[in-house]
């Protein structure tokens, strides 16, 4: 018994031993076929340490931003996916060079920029960001007037639900996102009840549901973001934005004020003379530009890298200008 | 027989005044209602928050001048950077100056099989082989293989922690009884608390990701690790006593081999838990399936994070049936007799690893056996699959399960919850220590006074009593579908057979899969988060219940049987009152699942507990909220533990006549 | 081979000082032990007031060397408990146990393991072998920890395998082996260590009847061939009587007698005792020393002879064969005589005398 198992383990290895040797004689073999990176204009840039936040449009920037580092400028990239806050801690432990869009963090800005002194502005991405409150498309037809604030408690018994105890509900969103929605509806003496839906998955499916079911939702949203070229959502007008309305946090009464978006270096990049940094700090592009290569990643499934080579391929004109002079 | 009597006497009392707290209770929130409730709007701060904030401001900063830092964290983060970069060159990283990792599938698939066979059997051989050809036909094989790095790495280390710790542990009741509530603490606190910091320390990279994987992963070993030295006959230890033996010598030769099968269960849970971090891990940069799931989680991409979640769950079932079987062939080796060393196993071992030399070699050398083939790809079918099947399911289903929703929060949870957060504090306190004292003993009273003032002073106690109802009617929810399924499992092994895979996945599919399609079907409500615990919790449940029911002494069953007993007599009479203590435990683990999912929930609608810490990890400011909305969840699930330990006790104790042995 | 019988008394060494002396032992279990030693209280008073359980109070009796000695009692009689008292896996409370002039319960750490190595062996209800090493290896395990080197412990342990009749099993693990095959390799891993003294706890009552009794008849066997004083703990009355040369009956951590078994069924010390001997046959322990009676004044004088150590069931053919009192001499000594009345009485069961 004993024998003949053994016998069988050696004939198994004899087997496939000499038959894979045979078969695979005719094989590629590996790095046969490799060529050393692609070398661009040879400069020497190095490694660039690009921190990717978890939305799409940022992706959208990052990714064009990569492909023409490693491209044009023969950096070699380094994405890492992380939050915001931990993107910034990057700065203080010398590992995220560039932030490619930022949305305000005044208080992170305050404690890296000005108290450590380890990061500075890189300028603004061109994007315009909006934040308010938003209803799908059918019910901006349906209600017209729905989207002047001042008709939003006529509305309120349309948005009860579950979670809103008898008032009307509003979906407020992603934690990463600061809000005053809470200060809002009490200051605009409006019927509703904030709701935390807690992640921008939750929010876009609620708006999909909204539109596909026809079911009133009243929600927290953003852009650019690539959803927005699925659905296109209506925005509700709140009073209207002026300087310092929104001072005191607690009695603001006034809608979100525009932000622009900026980008934020470490100050160790700033200072390295990298040309990967004179990209970053030259990056500069619209809403729509960035709306496009969201879509060709989010909706049309390309990867990230597709997504930016298709969008640089079709635009050599708005790259130009971010290069560096040449030396 | 006295005793007996008296407690036959007083346990109808003692629920009558269990009725009369209730009583009690409505009354008060009727009369007091809104008062004191200890509200805290969503961005709304404490001192103590603020103060949370600027401590862990402080530690941050003196990250580059405290020696602890330098000399001590440095070196734990370079080693431990090595060690994850060291597998990914093996296995999943160009590595070496080659564009491909040293072993190619090919070799790891040789190298995971001959393991799975000689360690394990030639079944699970098999599904290891099919198992990791599955990654490379999904499309993830270097995905998987980075998970599988990292997953590996992490449980390595922590059972190198772990089990040294664990046999101290199993040796010394001092030292036990100290760590115990440690271990409680590392596997209740949310891992979103302390991912952000970690980084801060350990730097962005797959030494954070290990760190929070390890302390996910550690408890279990240590725990099954000291379980097992604990089990050990008493016989043969105080054979070896007589004998003259040391310390030392006792636990060479008695306690470590006797208690090796166990700690192999505990290798297994470790592994699990390591897995179960894949996710979490993916949000610092940690490399593998986990970033492919979050990636998918940002565009809605429900069938590219199907595809990447169910590579998880098969690699946790094809790690979790590999060391089962291994712990199972421990105890058939030792049966059978078979020695170590005899010549058939040394011929085995040469066999297998000459084959996996040889496969080795191949996917070294060449490119077919070193990337999977792309023309083998079958990830595109099953994400459009998956796409296909969360949409019909939102489309069609959603108005079904949204009256589901509106009926059961509205009936359930709506009540129960507007009593425990518009009662006045004090008045919920007051009933719940009563309860506790009603239900279990005099410490478990005083624990929960002591954990409920803990909550006041946290500064959220209105979130907790949310977080509480929530996490109380998905425990209900959790026991109920345990005891149906668990008992329909115990009695039938055809419906185990079926069943145990679609818990094994409901266990180890990454909640962020299914976050979608629960959404569309129930909308971003504390409902929604209560259906993401029960997915996760119930599988547990199921199992413990249905593990009750088959240890029922079958002698007792056919007695039943023969006495005529019925069906449903013979369940409800027989199984499930002597199946009591797997169907305890069931609750009480399936509690602390729950418990776990508490930040999940946070990210669906659950608002609450689970949000402050989401939004602690997102936003700077609210960093100390979220810390204590972390500690909130281990106090709320240490109280909930030990009123639910004591109330089994005192069970236990009424079920014997009330008459305790020794 | 035959099997000895306790027909044939042995001769005890009863000049000697005893190998192992036990001297007011007492083991309390509950807070504040040492405050209870010494108690009158009966165990419910005790547990009510104090908490406390003594399983053992102050229990005194010496073992001779080469003695077969029986505790005897039920369960929770203290018995268990006082067994490992005298090898400390269980720490006494109170009183001295002496082995060979040396007090135990002074030893420390390192000096008790050498008692243990050494001088003194246990055996098992439960044979507490390791499940993870075959026999050979169990057997050479106690060899293994004094740190004998292997080849020596291996020819020591085979030599003892063969003397329980363990052969051709070296390599079976545990769980291929029957109870009582179990239970030989619990009395190999004994003996190994050629100890003075062995111990045995309640060794044979997990099995079933017949390997029981085959059992102590290997007990018997061994001790005719090994010698070893024994301490044997039983709570089954009969294989006292059978294996004990004495017997101690203890009762709720109380001795209540000490003595050989003919004295034990023949003169129980109280009520207790004469209960649970009133099942024994009694002429299977009792001897004709127990029924014999001074000669009527008109008997003759002249029939057979027979000693007072015989057992009564031996003598009953002579007895009830012969037409005249059987005399019982001691030496030169008539010390009654015997008919078949009194063994009548005996055989049918008069429980009182």
């Amino acid at each position: 018994m004993a024998l003949s198992r053994s016998g069988r383990v050696r004939a198994i290895v004899l087997v496939t031993g000499t038959g894979l040797l045979l078969t695979a004689c005719g094989g590629a073999k590996v790095g046969e076929a490799q060529q050393p990176a692609a070398g661009g204009e040879g400069k020497n840039c190095g490694t660039f340490n690009l921190a990717i936040n978890p939305w799409v449009g940022y992706e959208a920037n990052a990714a064009v931003i990569a492909h023409v580092a490693e491209k044009n400028l023969g950096c070699k990239v380094v994405k890492k996916d992380l939050k915001e806050e931990v993107a910034w801690q990057g700065f203080a432990t010398g590992e995220v060079d560039a932030i490619v869009e930022n949305w305000a963090h005044d208080d992170l800005k305050k404690k890296y920029i000005e108290d450590q002194k380890v990061a500075v502005s890189a300028g603004l991405t061109g994007n315009k960001g909006v934040i308010g409150w938003y209803v799908a498309p059918w019910m901006a037809k349906k209600y017209p007037d729905i989207t002047d604030w001042n008709n939003l408690n006529k509305y309120a018994p349309l948005f009860k639900t579950s979670e809103s105890e008898g008032k009307g509900q509003l979906l407020d969103g992603d934690p990463s996102f600061v809000t005053n929605d809470a200060a809002l509806v009490k200051n605009l003496k409006l019927d509703y009840k904030v709701v935390y839906a807690g992640s921008e998955a939750a929010l876009i499916t609620a708006f999909r549901q909204s539109e596909k079911q026809q079911k009133p939702v009243l929600g927290y949203f953003y852009e650019p973001q690539w959803f927005l070229s699925e659905l296109k959502l209506v925005k509700v007008n709140l009073p209207a934005y002026t300087e310092g309305c929104d001072a005191d946090a607690a009695k603001v009464a006034c809608d979100y004020p525009p932000y622009d978006l900026d980008k934020i270096v470490s100050k160790k990049f700033a200072d390295s003379g990298s040309p990967a940094y004179t990209l970053v700090k030259n990056f500069t592009w619209t809403n729509d530009d960035q709306n496009l290569v969201a879509k060709y990643i989010a909706e049309d499934k390309m990867t990230a890298e597709e997504a930016a080579a298709k969008w640089v391929a079709d635009n050599p004109a708005k790259i130009k200008p971010w290069l560096p002079p040449a030396s | 027989m006295t005793t007996v009597a008296v407690v036959a006497a007083r346990l109808p009392a003692r629920r009558y005044l269990l009725l009369a707290v209730l009583a009690l209770w409505v009354l008060g929130w009727a009369v007091f209602e809104g008062r004191d409730t200890l509200g805290l709007g969503g961005a709304e701060l404490t001192p103590l928050h603020t103060s949370l904030n600027e401590g862990m401001d402080a530690i941050d900063d003196s990250r580059n001048s405290n020696p602890f830092f330098l000399y001590f964290i440095n070196y734990v983060r370079l080693f431990l950077d090595e060690a994850v970069t060291f597998v990914q060159a093996l296995i999943s990283q160009p590595s070496f100056g080659r564009p491909l990792p040293v072993l190619g599938w090919l070799g790891v698939v040789a190298l995971a099989t001959a393991i799975a066979w000689l360690w394990g059997n030639g079944k699970v051989a098999l599904l290891t082989a099919a198992g990791l050809i599955s990654f490379g036909v999904l499309g993830l094989w270097q995905e998987s293989m980075d998970t599988l790095a990292l997953t590996l790495t992490a449980v390595v280390l922590s059972l190198a922690v772990g089990i040294p710790l664990g046999v101290w542990a199993g040796l010394n009741d001092r030292f036990n009884r100290l760590v115990t509530p440690v271990l409680d603490f590392m596997q209740t606190m949310p891992t979103f608390v302390y991912l952000a910091p970690l980084t801060l320390f350990f730097l962005i990279g797959p030494a954070s990701a290990t760190v929070a994987t390890m302390i996910y992963a550690i408890p279990p070993a240590i725990r099954i690790t000291s379980h097992g030295i604990r089990q050990v006959s008493h016989d043969t230890l105080e054979a070896g006593a007589s004998l003259g033996a040391t310390g030392v010598q006792s636990l060479r030769h008695v306690r470590l081999p006797m208690a090796k099968q166990t700690i192999i269960v505990g290798v297994n849970q470790t592994i699990m838990a390591a897995l179960s971090m894949a996710t979490i891990a993916a949000l610092i940069d940690a490399p593998g399936l986990g970033k492919t799931v979050l990636k998918a989680l940002q565009t809605l991409d429900v069938g590219t994070a199907f595809n990447a979640g169910l590579a998880i769950v098969i690699m946790a079932v094809v790690l979790d049936r590999v060391t089962s079987a291994a712990s199972r062939r421990v105890e058939a080796d030792r049966r059978a007799g078979r020695l170590r060393g005899t010549r058939r196993r040394r011929l085995e071992l040469a066999g297998a690893f000459g084959v996996v030399a040889v496969l080795g070699y191949l996917s070294y050398t060449y490119v077919w056996a070193a990337d999977f083939p792309i023309q083998a790809n079958l990830g595109s079918y099953v994400r459009q699959a998956a796409d296909a099947g969360s949409l019909w399911v939102q489309d069609n289903l959603a108005a079904y399960t949204d009256a589901l929703k509106n009926v059961l929060t509205n009936t359930l949870l709506n009540p129960f919850e507007k009593l425990l957060t518009a009662s006045p504090w004090w008045l919920v306190l007051a009933v719940a220590v009563a309860v506790a004292l009603l239900v279990g003993s005099v410490r478990a009273a005083l624990v929960t006074a002591a954990g409920l003032l803990v909550l006041v002073l946290l500064g959220l106690w209105q979130d907790s009593m949310v977080t509480l109802a929530s996490t109380l009617v998905a425990t209900i929810l959790v026991m109920v579908l345990g005891v149906v399924l668990g008992v329909w499992m115990g009695r039938s092994d055809r419906v185990d057979t079926v069943l145990r895979p679609v818990l094994d996945a409901g266990q180890t599919m990454p909640a962020f899969v299914y976050l979608v399609p629960i959404l569309g079907l129930f909308g971003p409500t504390r409902f929604t988060a209560i259906i993401a615990a029960v997915v996760f919790a119930a599988p547990i449940a199921i199992k413990l219940v249905a593990e009750g029911i088959r240890r029922v002494s079958p002698t007792t069953v056919e007695a039943a049987i023969s006495a005529g007993t019925g069906t449903w007599q013979l369940i409800s009479k027989v199984q499930l009152p002597m199946a009591r203590s797997g169907v305890t435990l069931a609750a009480s683990q399936g509690l602390i699942y729950v418990l776990s999912m508490v930040v999940v929930g946070g990210l669906v609608g659950a608002g609450a507990l689970g949000y402050d810490v989401v939004a602690g990890f997102s936003q700077h400011q609210l960093r100390g909220k979220g810390l204590a909305a972390g500690l909130a969840i281990v106090v709320l699930g240490i109280v909930l533990d030990r009123v639910m330990r004591a109330a089994t006790q005192r069970a236990d104790v009424a079920a014997h006549g009330g008459v305790t042995h020794k | 081979m035959t099997v000895p019988s306790l027909t044939e008394p042995r001769q005890l060494d009863t000049d000697t000082p005893p190998v192992l002396a036990v001297r007011g032992l007492w083991k309390v279990f509950g807070p504040k032990a040492d405050g209870v030693v010494g108690t009158t209280l009966s165990r419910k008073e005790l547990k009510e007031q104090t908490g406390c359980v003594a399983a053992v109070r102050d229990v005194s009796f010496d073992v001779r060397r080469g003695e077969v000695f029986v505790v005897m009692g039920l369960s929770g009689s203290g018995k268990s408990t006082l067994v490992r008292c005298l090898t400390r896996l269980i720490e006494p409370t109170a009183g001295e146990i002496v082995l060979d002039g040396e007090d135990i319960r002074k030893a420390d750490d390192r000096r008790l393991r050498e008692l243990r190595r050494h001088r003194m062996a246990m055996v098992f209800q439960h044979f507490g072998l390791l499940p993870h090493r075959c026999v050979l290896d169990n057997v050479a395990f106690g060899l293994e920890i004094r740190g004998v080197p292997k080849q020596e412990r291996y020819a020591r342990a085979r030599e003892v395998v063969d003397l329980v009749g363990l052969n051709g099993f070296e390599n079976s693990y545990p769980d291929q082996l029957s109870g009582g095959m179990q239970q030989r390799v619990g009395l190999a891993r004994a003996l190994a260590a050629d100890p003075e003294v062995l111990l045995f706890d309640e060794p044979f009552s997990a099995l079933d009847p017949l390997i029981r009794r085959e059992m102590q008849n290997e007990v018997i066997r061994l001790h005719h061939e090994v010698g070893k004083t024994m301490v044997f703990i039983t709570h089954d009355l009969s294989e006292a009587l059978k294996l004990g040369d004495r017997i101690l009956i203890m009762r709720d951590g109380e001795l209540v007698q000490v003595g050989t078994p003919d004295q034990v069924v023949g003169a129980p010390a109280d009520d207790y005792v004469r209960d649970f001997v009133s099942d024994v046959p009694r002429s299977h322990v009792l001897t004709l020393r127990w029924i014999m009676r001074q000669p009527l004044m008109d008997e003759s004088l002249d029939g057979p002879v027979l000693g007072p150590d015989v057992v009564i069931r031996d003598a009953v053919h002579t007895v009830l064969s012969a037409d005249r009192p059987v005399r019982v001499i001691e030496g030169d000594d008539l010390l009654g005589v015997v008919t078949s009345a009194e063994i009548l009485e005996v055989i049918a069961g008069g429980q009182e005398r």
